[in-house]
């Protein structure tokens, strides 16, 4: 072990996760995408440090104001500060986009490799599960879960996991049976390892890149969905502060003050972008082919 | 053919089985007694009583599933308990709106997809590339309920040249159906214009690398024609499946679309129904469009195997 590890040293080779970090960096958009979520994030996690107001302070002699020096992205119809709701609706949006896509991942994954290792009667069972999730358009079906749970940000997140997680079952599945017929995986199992040894130690970290890349692209889809589930009221519940029920608000006061329909949705779009181009950043990174 | 059709067709029994039993599951969901969350508003114990006949709700978790099942078959989606109408009749009423919707989208998005995702592969790696493909990520970033406020904002509101909301059909009055639609069929289509972009720009970029595009070029084909006739050809076989595929996507979209414009569509429909509890209709236009995704998904593999000779058997 010592001896590999002074050879490669020697050698000034670096690990593939070493190696995909360096390549990364050297993509311009997929280290903006990165520098906007590490802020987001920070803006999320300091929110209570950072927002000037109570979110849910109401101001009846600041109602729906004009950007000023005292508010910088101006009031609502409560007359609530909204530069402090957009920095706290952060929290319902990131949240929203990692708990669901974990959600999936911690399903879809084990249900993937099953599929793809399990057996042709296995595999064809799950395989029309898939097809039967993903024939029902994604927002639908999030809007249907979402309606019988009932409205609230955690229902919202569990409907956005569930209808996310076929898209990892078929992607992990689809890996698998790429995977499995290499030599190693093949060597793997002559020396006798159990299938769930090879399963977890041989096949699911060489299909690690490709669920990353559809991780961070789907963390976008599942942002937009939250704030699509709360714009039509059946996400995050007022009065707490989320990007999509803050655009359903201003909506209705479009004539009178339409900086409230900007923040909001320039928020989704930034959260949704930072995650889109990070995932082609990744692609184009832990791509093997451009080694 | 024959076989193809055959195979591909009897692959959609299970398919079609499991999207019914996750459907039907969904009122499973439902916390407490069933039939005081279907009845909504409604606390009369004579209208739980019915809705425990109707729905089977005393007997067995299957036995109502083949009951719900048998009534689809036999075309009853239930009753709307809020409009007091045959779900399948209320559908029947919003579908055509939704579908001009998606219809004028799905125009826009392949008018304007297709040709930057050509004008893009063509001039790769060019200024002109790198604005089309900044304009693609914007597109897919955009959440299209603020691109539709933001624009009913520009027109309606400040520039007052088209109607803030509300839908007029194409048989009362075409033009003003054209002017109350043009706006949410761009939202609509915004997105997906912006997914046939990048498919049709990498499906081009392939076809512009192959062989028979070397052998055009080096007959020595004027390059207008190597593109549009040679390269072009072969490239939106695809794209255009992938249009068929897609559609889910727009159908998704025409939910938010429908809402920030106020048209009574099949998107409005559900949200509506959501909203008034009419679990019946939620359930029934949920079925509706996963049955006409898995179709339209049968036609685009139909069309790419008669499109694509080597793939007929």
């Amino acid at each position: 072990m010592a001896a590999s590890e002074a050879l490669v040293v020697e050698l000034g080779e670096e690990s593939p996760g070493a190696r995909a970090w360096r390549r990364l960096l050297r993509r311009k958009s997929a280290v903006l995408g990165l520098v906007i979520i590490v802020v987001l994030v920070l803006v999320a996690l300091l929110a209570p440090l950072i927002a000037p107001y109570d979110p849910a302070q109401q101001g009846w002699t600041a109602i729906r104001k004009p950007p000023s020096a005292q508010h910088w992205l101006g009031t609502d119809e409560s007359g609530r500060d909204l530069l402090s709701r957009v920095i706290y609706g952060a929290r319902a949006s990131l949240l929203a986009g990692v708990v669901s896509i974990s959600i999936a991942l911690t399903f879809g994954v084990p249900v993937g490799l099953l599929a793809g290792y399990g057996g042709r009667w296995i595999d064809a069972l799950i395989g029309r599960i898939t097809d039967a999730m993903l024939a029902v358009p994604f927002l639908i079906l999030a809007i249907a879960l979402a309606a019988f749970l009932g409205p609230s940000l955690q229902n919202a997140m569990i409907a956005i996991g569930v209808t996310a997680t076929p898209i990892f079952v078929r992607l992990t599945r689809g890996q698998v049976m790429a995977v499995k017929v290499e030599d190693y995986v093949e060597a793997a199992r002559a020396v006798g390892n159990p299938p769930v040894r090879i399963a977890l130690r041989h096949i699911l970290p060489n299909i690690l890149p490709a669920l990353i890349v559809q991780a961070t692209i789907s963390i976008a889809t599942a942002i937009i969905a939250e704030a699509s589930l709360s714009f039509l009221g059946l996400g995050q519940q007022p009065p707490a502060p989320s990007w999509g029920s803050m655009l359903n608000t201003a909506q209705r006061f479009l004539t009178n003050a339409p900086w409230m329909a900007v923040w909001p949705g320039l928020a989704i779009f930034l959260a949704v972008l930072s995650f889109n181009i990070l995932g082609d950043g990744l692609r184009d990174a832990l791509d093997p082919k451009e080694r | 053919m024959l076989p193809f059709l055959t195979r591909r067709l009897l692959q959609l029994i299970p398919t079609l089985f499991f999207v019914s039993v996750i459907i039907f599951s969904l009122q499973q969901l439902l916390p407490g007694d069933p039939a005081l969350a279907m009845a909504g508003e409604e606390r009369d114990p004579a209208v739980l009583a019915q809705i425990r006949k109707e729905y089977r709700l005393d007997r067995p978790v299957y036995v109502q599933y083949v009951y719900w099942v048998a009534g689809v078959l036999s075309g009853n989606l239930g009753e709307s308990m809020r409009l007091k109408e045959p779900v399948l009749t209320l559908i029947a009423q919003k579908f055509p709106v939704t579908l001009q919707l998606a219809l004028m989208a799905i125009v826009f998005s392949l008018t304007i997809g297709v040709s930057a995702g050509i004008i893009s592969a063509v001039k790769k790696d060019t200024s002109i590339d790198y604005a089309v493909n900044m304009v693609a990520l914007w597109g897919i970033s955009t959440p299209n309920f603020w691109l539709g406020i933001l624009l009913i904002f520009l027109f309606a509101v400040h520039l007052g040249w088209l109607p803030a909301s509300g839908y007029v059909g194409p048989f009362e009055d075409f033009w003003l159906s054209i002017e109350t639609t043009i706006l949410p069929a761009f939202v609509l289509g915004n997105s997906f214009a912006a997914v046939l972009m990048r498919h049709t720009r990498s499906a081009m970029l392939q076809a512009m690398g192959s062989d028979y595009v070397r052998t055009a070029r080096a007959k020595g084909l004027a390059e207008r024609i190597v593109v549009l006739k040679h390269a072009m050809r072969n490239a939106l076989t695809p794209v255009v499946t992938l249009g068929a595929l897609e559609f889910g996507t727009l159908l998704s979209g025409a939910v938010l679309t429908e809402q920030v414009f106020s048209i009574p569509g099949f998107g409005k429909l559900i949200v509506d129904s959501v909203f008034n509890r009419d679990y019946q209709v939620v359930q029934g236009v949920t079925l509706i469009t996963a049955t006409t995704y898995i179709l339209l998904n049968l036609l685009a593999d139909i069309a790419y195997v008669l499109i694509n000779p080597r793939l007929r058997g």
